[in-house]
């Protein structure tokens, strides 16, 4: 087993803002290994975006703070001087975002972008060369014409494309690692399929590791092979795809589960949101982040539960859930399926 | 150079807004008007440069005590031999030059060219000043508004009459579009008031300013009225006009408040150039504008005439404009620097 | 590109007609006394009086006398009504002034801003961008005939460093011409640059917070690399467009505050005089004079813009 290309290990961010401090990722550690998929999925707020800006260092200013670390490929991606990190960002590390529409420059060329992109970490290419590799990427992804599309402007193609545009600028210098933040929450569903097909070619092809960043349950059954689930700025449960569908840990994935929609439910069933709101950051609760909205809350929940395996047999999966094994297995049944029960159905 | 100051913040808004307390409780959070009030006060410099405003305002406003009490003087009194006051021995010399200032109680800033006491001229000419950017200010905000709604609420022929005439008006140098105006005004002057009356420049310049204002406004009722919650308030039956009015106006209200200041302050610095030019307030009333004129008309001598009125007009506008900034800052829900030690 | 050039021309025809025609109908609504009168001058008869009204047309109807009007501008053949010189002769006089005013004024103006307001933006929140935004505030702040004035006083008249006043014409002298124009040109450029880069500077803070400049520090570019590339070239777009409006202005007769004190006798001063003695042909010519610069500019403008951003481009 070769080293893991990242090795995140308890990560922390604050941002000092007006009202006080933020703590928008606090206590997250997780490795992506070469040609390995990791999701980290949660809400809006649940810290997985600041994870992974971070990891690109683009969350750095004057008003954060971070602790911890991340290593990939020998640098503490946290304390790094700029220098270092700008040559791995783009290069090592490469990042897709969320919304194709407004991520490209429109006054310039995609090839041109495209083109920066590969220059500026390798000046001795020429801007022949990188033209014409510029095409290649191009082709790869899928675009067609892309010997005169390349010199078209980001507002001639559609959202799918510009993503698809995305994807082959980030593959521009062969990254080692793949950070896509929503790579398809902008998009619509047909569309999503085929970037989601680019993503899964591109593990086959390149052995590169990718982290998916995302909201979306039925992404993450598609491609994932390990999930990292945020709750908080903490992580609250991590292992294996079928680990986490099969085998969920923490009643906060139990409500992420219970709430997808699913073809073969019931449609009698009412859709299973989880009850209540994200917890501000500024002042979190105290122990278990997700004790407010936890209908099995108990007095140990003020404790903040480490992130530790609490399975015999699977030193991987992580969860961060004061409640014993059994009784997890039995309160996460909601009906024949597994959700989250909400308080009034919970017998105490 | 780093111009990280932002990409920090922006996820900070994201999470200070995510939510009060423990979570299970709707938070009585504080509204867009509170914030923005906290953080002006937030904002010292605007501060301070307010409240050096409102000082040269109750100022200008106690001319007739200062006059009465401290220069012993009125405005207009001629005193060029110097009679009973602390001109030594005169105040206009033999060659016509005006003595300079004496930091004395009587002539402070010293006399003009009519030996007038130049402080208590410029008090009474501030009176002046301020009181037609107050109202070129009033006419201007409450025609820009009523303009602006009308016309990007209604839309059709209306729209399109409207702001033709607005792009007409806008076109024109605002300096000369006031020289017009104000000179043939002050010759015939407007409906009931003589030519000679203060507020024929107050409406002037209250004229020339309307576009600027109503173009914006126009335009953001143009945006609001596609939004949802119009569409909402059609849908509950609501009239048109009662839309314009509880809806559009109060989303106005924050664009409205910026636009005061700024207005308020080119106000005045047009009223002092279309005196100097002539077409603004006529003599023998006094402003800014007229004694900074008559300190020019007799350059290179006695400059104190000029910089006095001079540096009270800079030091007024540039007050507004620093607290007008401030309100901006304040108001907008986009700020993108706000770093918090 | 034809197609374009020949659509402006068409709206530029389109516009001096229009404003030509609101203009003059404008002026005769005004009573200003009888022009045939105040040609003859005080002296004159009855019958000189009418005779001149009979000469000049001033009994025709108005769609008359304004074709003739028309017809005399166009040909040069257009007089004062109240000083009797020909108009396009004094426009002509004073345009080199303008022109010099405005185009050196509008270099340094468009230069410092952008200078400006970049450092501005770049240092947000830090010292420096807080004495740029006071010495940008107090910039527009400052009527343009009292910093003048100042000037001429205490670098003109206190250490003779340049001259009081006046325009040299460049032919004749240029270094007169030029150490007569530095004063003016500061004054002038005072006011916009106080402007321009307040807007430059709350441009570039928007577009910094741009996805596509999150994307460019992403592909590993350096934060130099970043603001030159990508966020100055997208931050400018909206400021050409208020530097061809102004600058049209400008030579329209928008400096005049800076031309009188100065005494450069450029368009400004003749506009205003005229428009204070209500001098209707002058002012027609002024005016036209500026509607044609802005139709022009706007088209410049607008080709410029389709330059720099290919968003725009099919409409050119």
């Amino acid at each position: 087993m070769s080293d893991p290309l990242l090795e995140v290990d308890d990560l922390r961010v604050q941002f000092h803002t007006e009202d006080g401090v933020v703590r928008a990722v606090d206590g997250v550690s997780f490795t992506v290994d070469q040609g390995e998929v990791v999701a980290i999925v949660g809400e809006s707020g649940s810290g997985k975006t600041v994870t992974a800006m971070t990891l690109m260092g683009l969350t750095r200013g004057p008003n954060a703070n971070f602790e911890g670390s991340a290593k990939f490929d020998g640098t503490d991606l946290v304390t790094a001087p700029e220098d270092e990190l700008r040559q791995i960002r783009g290069a090592g590390i490469a990042m897709v975002f969320q919304d194709p529409m407004s991520s490209l420059d429109p006054v310039y060329k995609i090839g041109k972008q495209i083109v920066e992109q590969i220059r500026v970490h390798n000046k001795n290419i020429s801007k022949a060369q990188a033209h014409d590799r510029a095409i290649e990427l191009l082709e790869r992804v899928g675009i067609p014409r892309a010997t005169e599309r390349v010199d078209a402007y980001p507002h001639e193609f559609s959202g799918g494309m510009r993503q698809r545009v995305m994807i082959a600028m980030a593959l521009s210098n062969d990254p080692k690692l793949l950070i896509a933040d929503e790579p398809t929450t902008a998009l619509d569903v047909t569309i999503q399929a085929q970037i989601l097909d680019e993503v899964r070619q591109l593990r086959r092809q390149q052995e590169s590791g990718i982290i998916l960043v995302t909201h979306d349950l039925g992404v993450v059954a598609d491609i994932a092979d390990r999930v990292v689930v945020m709750y908080a700025g903490r992580v609250v449960e991590q292992g294996t795809l079928d680990e986490i569908f099969y085998d969920p840990q923490h009643p906060y994935t139990w409500g992420l589960l219970g709430s997808i929609t699913r073809v073969d439910r019931d449609r009698s069933q009412r859709l299973l949101a989880i009850p209540g709101m994200p917890p501000s950051l500024l002042r979190p609760p105290e122990g278990c982040h997700f004790r407010p909205r936890c209908p099995f809350a108990f007095e140990k929940c003020t404790e903040v539960p480490p992130l530790t395996a609490r399975l015999p047999d699977t030193a991987d999966h992580l969860d961060r859930c004061w409640l014993e094994v059994p009784q997890k297995r039995e309160l996460r049944k909601r009906g024949d399926q597994i959700g989250l029960r909400t308080k009034e159905t919970v017998i105490s | 150079m780093t111009a990280t100051a932002s990409t920090g913040t922006e996820f900070s808004d994201e999470f200070a807004s995510a939510g009060f307390g423990e979570g299970d409780q709707v938070p009585a959070g504080l509204g867009p008007w509170r914030l923005a009030w906290r953080r002006l006060r937030r904002n010292k410099t605007a501060l301070f440069f307010g409240g050096v405003f409102i000082l040269i305002l109750v100022l200008c406003l106690l001319a007739p005590v200062y006059s009465h009490s401290v220069a012993h003087i009125s405005p207009a009194a001629e005193n060029i031999a110097g009679q009973g006051n602390n001109c030594p021995p005169t105040c206009v010399s033999v060659t016509g030059i005006p003595i300079g200032p004496t930091w004395t109680s009587s002539y402070f800033f010293g006399a003009d060219r009519n030996g007038r006491d130049v402080a208590v001229r410029l008090l009474y000419g501030g009176r002046n000043s301020l009181e037609i950017g107050f109202v070129a200010t009033l006419i201007t905000m409450f025609f820009a508004i009523i303009l602006g709604v009308l016309s990007g609420y209604f839309r059709g022929i209306l729209d399109g009459v409207i702001n033709r005439a607005l792009d007409v008006i806008w076109a024109f140098p605002a300096v000369l579009l006031g020289v017009a105006l104000g000179a043939t005004l002050a010759v015939s002057g407007i409906l009931f008031l003589h030519g000679t009356s203060l507020l024929v420049p107050a409406v002037v310049i209250g004229i020339v300013y309307i576009p600027y204002v109503a173009k914006p406004i126009r335009g953001q009722v143009l945006v609001l009225r596609e939004r949802e919650f119009i569409d909402a308030a059609r849908q509950q039956g609501l009239s048109s006009w009662r839309i314009m009015f509880t809806e559009v106006m109060p989303n106005l209200a924050s664009t409205i408040i910026v636009f005061v200041p700024l207005i308020l302050a080119n106000a005045i610095l047009l009223e002092a150039a279309l005196t100097y030019l002539g077409a603004g307030v006529q003599p023998p009333n006094p402003s800014w504008g007229t004694m900074i004129s008559d300190g020019i008309a007799q350059l290179p001598a006695a400059f104190h005439d000029v910089l006095v009125p001079g540096i009270m007009l800079v030091l007024t506008v540039l007050s507004i404009n620093i607290f007008g900034d401030g309100l901006r800052d304040a108001l907008d829900p986009r700020a993108k620097v706000r770093i918090a030690r | 590109m034809t197609r374009f050039i020949v659509r402006r021309l068409i709206a530029m025809i389109g516009v001096m007609f229009v404003i030509s025609l609101l203009t003059f109908l404008l002026f005769e609504s005004i009573p200003n006394g009888d022009p045939a009168r105040r040609l003859a001058g005080r002296l004159a008869t009855a019958n000189e009086i009418a005779f001149i009204r009979k000469e000049y047309g001033f009994d025709q109807p108005i769609y008359v006398q304004y074709a003739r009007m028309m017809k005399n501008i166009f040909t040069g053949q257009v007089y004062s009504y109240y000083q009797g010189f020909n108009v396009v002769d004094e426009v002509k006089l004073g345009l080199p002034a303008t022109l010099s005013l405005a185009i050196g004024a509008g270099i340094i103006w468009l230069f410092t801003s952008i200078v400006v307001g970049t450092l501005a933006a770049v240092k947000a929140g830090k010292n420096t961008d807080r004495l740029l935004t006071v010495l940008s505030m107090v910039g527009v702040s400052f009527p343009p005939f009292f910093l003048g004035a100042i000037l001429i006083y205490y670098l003109g008249y206190k250490l003779n460093w340049f001259p009081l006043g006046g325009y040299v014409k460049l032919t004749s002298d240029p270094w007169q011409w030029f150490v007569h124009m530095v004063l003016p040109w500061f004054t002038l450029s005072v006011l916009f640059i106080g402007f321009y880069s307040r807007v430059l500077r709350s441009t570039i803070l928007d577009t910094i917070n741009e996805d596509y400049v999150r994307t460019a520090r992403a592909k590993g570019l350096s934060e130099n690399q970043t603001l030159r590339r990508h966020v100055l070239r997208n931050s400018l777009i909206p400021i050409i467009t208020l530097f061809g409006l102004d600058f049209a202005q400008v030579i329209g007769g928008g400096a005049i505050l800076t031309e009188s004190i100065f005494n450069l006798h450029g368009i400004g001063q003749l506009a205003a005089d005229a428009i204070g003695r209500l001098d209707i042909t002058v002012i027609l010519v002024v005016v036209l004079l500026t509607a044609f610069f802005v139709v022009a500019l706007a088209a410049v403008v607008d080709i410029l813009y389709a330059f720099l951003d290919p968003r725009i481009r099919i409409a050119v």
